[in-house]
């Protein structure tokens, strides 16, 4: 079952188009990995979702219920973590916690053990300062406390690593990982490393639609070029090869990477077994991510 | 209801750890106490100056102060405290658009109306504690001095700011839904009451108009009666819920 829906959605803002025809569904108890450069809309559809933007065009359905702009009844299902979370910092958090639950119309008891259960997830259990003393890692953990409080069917997290130092990033990414039973999370990021480490789905916003999505694994047997690395044991050899194929092009001295096709391949091997070109090794390139993204976006 | 209940929690809470309830306090207190005391040292400042206001052309004659000097005193110096209540209070919802604090309550599905009631709601229980304090010390303090009796119409005179007041507030509720900065609050608030002081000045249109409700000489010293100003009064009120209404679907359409 698909927890959010999203169809042909349009946003200009101005003369600039930032979404143009989005295309999106996730399904549910996924990690979905929403994956663009700055700028390229992430923010926007995510507050679209939220029902913070009005969009020009396009529906977005949370749970089978439709989104509307300015209306907040949908936003009951769905836990949100900005980039940069801001508290009342004259709370603690617990007083924080308390308040959200409040508003999210839990019972006081619930409240009570959901955000004791929470604090020490995110190991803020023993914390009695205020929040105007907490560090942006501090803030960050809180934000997915709240985000997780009332046990929301999505939670929609923007970019909640970018700002973090590394440390900081293996622990948000931690909690996220660890939520995963209990919720969907949509989970924007340009950091490709953290989407690999976690996600199960991604999508690739490029040009204000969807270029494309899947499981980690479908998108990586997607990849069009698969390539090789050759290292040669003399330089010389390895410029002639080079000459040879266009399909070769020099990464160091006397190693080449090729990138084409299998026929093209064979006839590489078939050029250095007749030429007798002593080779150290031949390794496969396995297809990332990150080749995939700049693959999709260039 | 819950989630309306933690909001105005919510403002209260935010209102005293932030110091803005104590001030206002202090603040009304200070002019509470300041009309009597001023009334009663205008005598002693008069003849301290009488030597050089009577080389000025001035004579000072044996100067009489009672309750109603005193209580002219207090409507004088209560425009000052709104207009100190207003600059205090103007960045109540501003500030939360600039920091993102009400990015994070709005999408925890509460309806922004809500919003929009527990700050209107905090504004005047702030606004009617402060006044009425302010009007109670100066009261006690009249009273222990001279006589309140006196002043005609008293209790009713103060009515009629208290309720001036609550517009005020609303033009607060109103703007802020608006607007992005409290300096623009400060400055539209400014200018409809601007604007509503040049509608005054029309005779026909006369009672229609809030700041009427600031002219209280009329009242106290018994040349108006209450009746005339009690169309004010019904007007200024529904200016007030009219303000709060028109606030929630410009709320609701502001984008985040």
């Amino acid at each position: 079952m698909n927890v959010l829906t999203i169809q042909n959605l349009f946003k200009s803002f101005g003369s600039k188009k930032v979404l143009c025809g989005l295309e999106l569904s996730v399904r549910e108890h996924s990690i979905f990995g929403f994956i663009g450069k700055n700028g390229a809309g992430k923010t926007t559809t995510m507050k679209a979702i939220l029902g913070l933007t009005k969009c020009d065009s396009g529906s977005i359905h949370v749970m089978g219920e439709k989104v509307r702009f300015g209306q907040t009844n949908t936003n009951k299902c769905i836990g949100y973590l900005p980039d940069v979370p801001e508290f009342y910092s004259y709370m603690t958090a617990t007083e924080y916690l308390t308040f959200c639950g409040n508003l999210r119309e839990m019972d006081k008891a619930d409240i009570i053990a959901r955000s004791t259960e929470l604090l020490e997830l995110v190991g803020l259990g023993q914390e009695k300062r205020r929040i105007k003393v907490f560090s942006r890692g501090m803030k960050q953990r809180l934000g997915i406390a709240q985000a997780l409080l009332n046990r929301p069917k999505l939670v929609i997290c923007d970019e909640p690593t970018s700002a973090l130092d590394p440390a900081g990033r293996k622990e948000i990414l931690d909690i996220l990982l660890a939520a995963k039973e209990q919720t969907t999370i949509l989970f924007s990021t340009h950091i490709l490393s953290d989407v690999e480490r976690i996600c199960t789905d991604v999508a690739f916003l490029n040009d204000g639609k969807i270029a494309m999505q899947g499981t980690i694994a479908e998108l990586r047997n997607k990849q069009s070029s698969n390539g090789f690395i050759i290292e040669i044991e003399k330089k010389e050899a390895a410029d002639v090869l080079a000459e040879a194929f266009n399909e070769l092009q020099h990464v160091e001295e006397n190693a080449l990477v090729f990138r084409g096709n299998e026929n093209r391949f064979f006839d590489v091997m078939q050029y250095i077994s007749e030429n007798r070109i002593p080779i150290q090794k031949i390794e496969r390139l396995e297809p990332t991510l990150e080749t995939l993204f700049l693959e999709v976006t260039k | 209801m819950k989630s309306l209940l933690a909001l105005m929690r919510k403002e209260h809470m935010e209102a005293i750890r932030t110091g803005k309830t104590m001030i206002i306090i202090l603040l009304f207190v200070l002019f509470g106490v300041m009309s009597p005391a001023v009334a009663k040292l205008t005598p002693w400042v008069l003849e301290m100056l009488s030597d050089s206001m009577a080389e000025s052309g001035f004579i000072v004659t044996n100067v009489q102060v009672d309750a109603l000097t005193s209580w002219a005193q207090f409507f004088k110096n209560i425009p000052i405290a709104l207009i100190a209540f207003v600059l205090i209070f103007s960045d109540i919802f501003t500030k939360e658009y600039k920091s993102g604090t009400l990015l994070l309550v709005i999408t925890k599905g509460v309806s922004r109306y809500k919003v929009i009631l527990a700050k209107t709601v905090l504004l005047l229980s702030i606004w009617t504690v402060g006044y009425w304090l302010c009007f109670t010390v100066t009261y006690v303090y009249n009273d222990y001095l001279w006589d309140n009796s006196i002043a005609n119409n008293l209790f009713f005179s103060a009515t009629m700011w208290w309720v001036f007041g609550l517009w005020v507030i609303c033009l607060i509720t109103l703007f802020s839904s608006l607007l992005n900065n409290n300096t623009g609050v400060s400055l539209c608030i400014g200018g409809t009451v601007l604007l509503a002081y040049l509608f005054g000045i029309i005779p026909k249109a006369k009672w229609y108009s809030p700041t009427i409700l600031m002219d209280t000489n009329a009242l106290l010293l018994g040349v108006e009666k209450i009746d005339a100003y009690i169309k004010t009064i019904v007007v200024t009120v529904f200016l007030c819920i009219v303000c709060v209404i028109i606030g929630i679907p410009i709320i609701n359409k502001r984008q985040f």
